[in-house]
């Protein structure tokens, strides 16, 4: 058994195996499929500070090798996440962090402020990437300035590790990275989904009810290892690399990117048990290439 | 039965009719109680543009044999791979998923409505309900003759109503156009319903008129099937609820449909 301990900031994971937020519920739903203890630690959906009822009906569109949604940031909000979701998390040993977003800055600050006095959530996510809603999300992701602005924020009130998940729905990727980094962001994820778009021929009619939606799968996969590879030359915090992750060569090729830790998304989805699969499956590399710790793998690209 | 991901064995697949397709599919792990109108997720071999799985009602369950049913109507490439999966070959199927029809509690007369290939899940309920010693009535409906499949099948659980579009079997018209609904509704406690959503408003508006209860089972798009895209929602007067996990089968009272 190969040493997959890493790390993240203050956070330590068993394995460098995270689930992506929106494709992992609260955690709770994957208890009937196997241990989630198991995981190096998961991310609960997206959490607003008011609840949000998300977009309508029609949501998702199948597409080649992956799938558009829209769902729209639908939860309980913070309140809600605090009072009825949080206890029943409390059972879990591994790492549980939380997604935050937001329309303002004084929402993600207000959502934040909320999941800071929660002990057993070992960090945040915050999601300035998001391109299914309205205000905010995608929009605070997209320029060096407003990404500044939120993160910064943020950070003055929240003490914990804060990952900062990037859109890859802009012109310069290291640019937004080295400002998320400048602002003090712990670490950062990458990606969110892409901004993409379906048509029904027969109708004429676009399928998904807010027309746009976000891509994910292993359709984006190469744009997710190249910006990953890109981001990892331009800052020194540890990258959470994410986008179409599969199996476990998948992942690995994240980690030689120059990924510290990984997020399992869709895959979710097709395969509740993908992420241990995974798990499996980097053991196996390591051990197959003699290769004793993750932490030797990762950035380690042959040029 | 908790939910899992079975490796399941194709021990028969039986072509029905021009597009309909029954696979029955043996499960490794002992099968446990399964309520009428729970669903699987079967992944498809995947190809460039099958790439999530679908979703399919159970149709029967035989706990003798350790297998389970269902009824395929090919309307795509998934639908259509599935629907020629060879016999010994394996699929991989997550069941049982969503929450089922409510059951009466003691002995009522109730009516099962279903068209096309929303019949799906009324064989098991027709089965279940006939077991409880219910008065079980079944209408079904199609454009033509060949759509009502499997009616000796049904009848060996209740008494059947049929309509055809084109009058071809038995009475003419939509299932609403069924005698049944003009003199007899009044005499039924429950109408279960499953079927093209047009087809279930209109039963669900005929069942509202009565104050007759009426559950109808939903269909949407779905990604994972068990509560975490939240992309098959439907509208409730509480909001946004997830067919797969708070449904399939809704109370046409919790529906924001105009009826």
């Amino acid at each position: 058994m190969a040493d997959l301990n890493t790390i993240i900031h203050n956070i330590k994971l068993k394995n460098p195996v995270l689930t992506a937020s929106g494709t992992f519920g609260y955690g709770i739903e994957f208890d009937d499929f196997f241990d989630v203890n198991l995981l190096g630690g998961f991310i609960v959906k997206g959490t607003t500070i008011h609840p949000r009822q998300g977009n309508p009906y029609p949501r998702m569109a199948e597409t080649y090798s992956g799938m558009l949604n829209a769902v729209g940031l639908q939860n309980g909000g913070a309140h809600y996440f605090a009072s009825d979701i949080y206890p029943k998390l409390i059972k879990y040993e591994t790492n549980v962090l939380v997604n935050v977003s937001g329309s303002t800055v004084e929402e993600y600050i207000a959502c934040a402020e909320i999941i800071n006095e929660l002990d057993r959530i070992a960090g945040i996510e915050l999601n300035i990437s998001c391109p299914n809603v309205k205000e905010g999300g995608m929009a605070f992701g997209t320029s060096c300035s407003s990404v500044a602005a939120v993160v910064s924020a943020v950070r003055k009130i929240y003490k914990k590790t804060m990952i900062v998940k990037l859109s890859p729905n802009v012109t310069d990727i290291a640019e937004i990275a080295r400002a998320a980094e400048g602002a003090g962001a712990d670490s950062l994820s990458l990606i969110n989904t892409l901004l993409g778009m379906a048509i029904n021929a027969e109708t004429r009619k676009p399928v998904l009810s807010t027309i746009t939606g976000g891509l994910s799968g292993p359709a984006v996969k190469p744009i997710a290892l190249r910006m990953v590879w890109q981001v990892a030359q331009a800052v020194k915090i540890p990258i959470v690399g994410l986008g179409g992750i599969m199996n476990a060569t998948d992942a690995i090729e994240f980690f030689l990117a120059g990924a510290s830790a990984i997020q399992v998304g869709t895959a979710n989805f097709i395969d509740p048990l993908a992420t241990v699969k995974i798990i499996d499956g980097i053991d196996q590399y390591l051990n197959r290439h003699k290769i004793s710790s993750i932490n030797d793998l990762i950035g380690c690209l042959h040029m | 039965m908790r939910k899992s991901v079975q490796n399941m064995k194709v021990v028969a697949n039986l072509r029905l009719n021009d597009d309909h397709y029954l696979l029955q599919l043996n499960a490794p792990d002992q099968l446990e109680n399964i309520y009428p109108g729970q669903f699987a997720n079967i992944q498809v071999d995947q190809s460039q543009s099958v790439f999530l799985r679908r979703p399919f009602s159970i149709h029967t369950i035989d706990y003798q044999k350790n297998t389970i049913s269902i009824l395929i109507k090919e309307i795509g490439e998934g639908t259509r791979t599935l629907s020629h999966t060879p016999i010994d070959s394996y699929l991989s199927v997550i069941f049982p998923l969503g929450n089922g029809f409510t059951l009466p509690a003691s002995k009522e007369n109730v009516l099962l409505v279903g068209g096309g290939c929303g019949v799906a899940p009324l064989l098991h309920l027709a089965q279940v309900l006939n077991r409880d010693l219910n008065d079980v009535n079944i209408l079904l409906g199609g454009r033509s003759e060949i759509d009502l499949v499997e009616l000796d099948q049904y009848a060996k659980y209740g008494k059947i109503y049929t309509t055809t579009e084109d009058g071809s079997y038995g009475e003419k018209g939509f299932v609403t156009d069924h005698s049944i609904f003009s003199i007899e509704l009044d005499q039924f406690t429950r109408i279960y319903c499953c079927g093209p959503e047009p087809m279930m408003k209109a039963v669900a508006t005929k069942a509202k008129t009565k104050s007759v209860f009426c559950e109808v089972s939903l269909e949407n798009t779905m990604a994972c099937g068990f509560g975490v895209c939240l992309c098959c929602v439907t509208e409730t007067i509480q909001g946004h609820k997830c067919v797969c996990t708070d449904g399939p089968v809704f109370n046409i009272n919790q529906l924001k449909w105009q009826i």
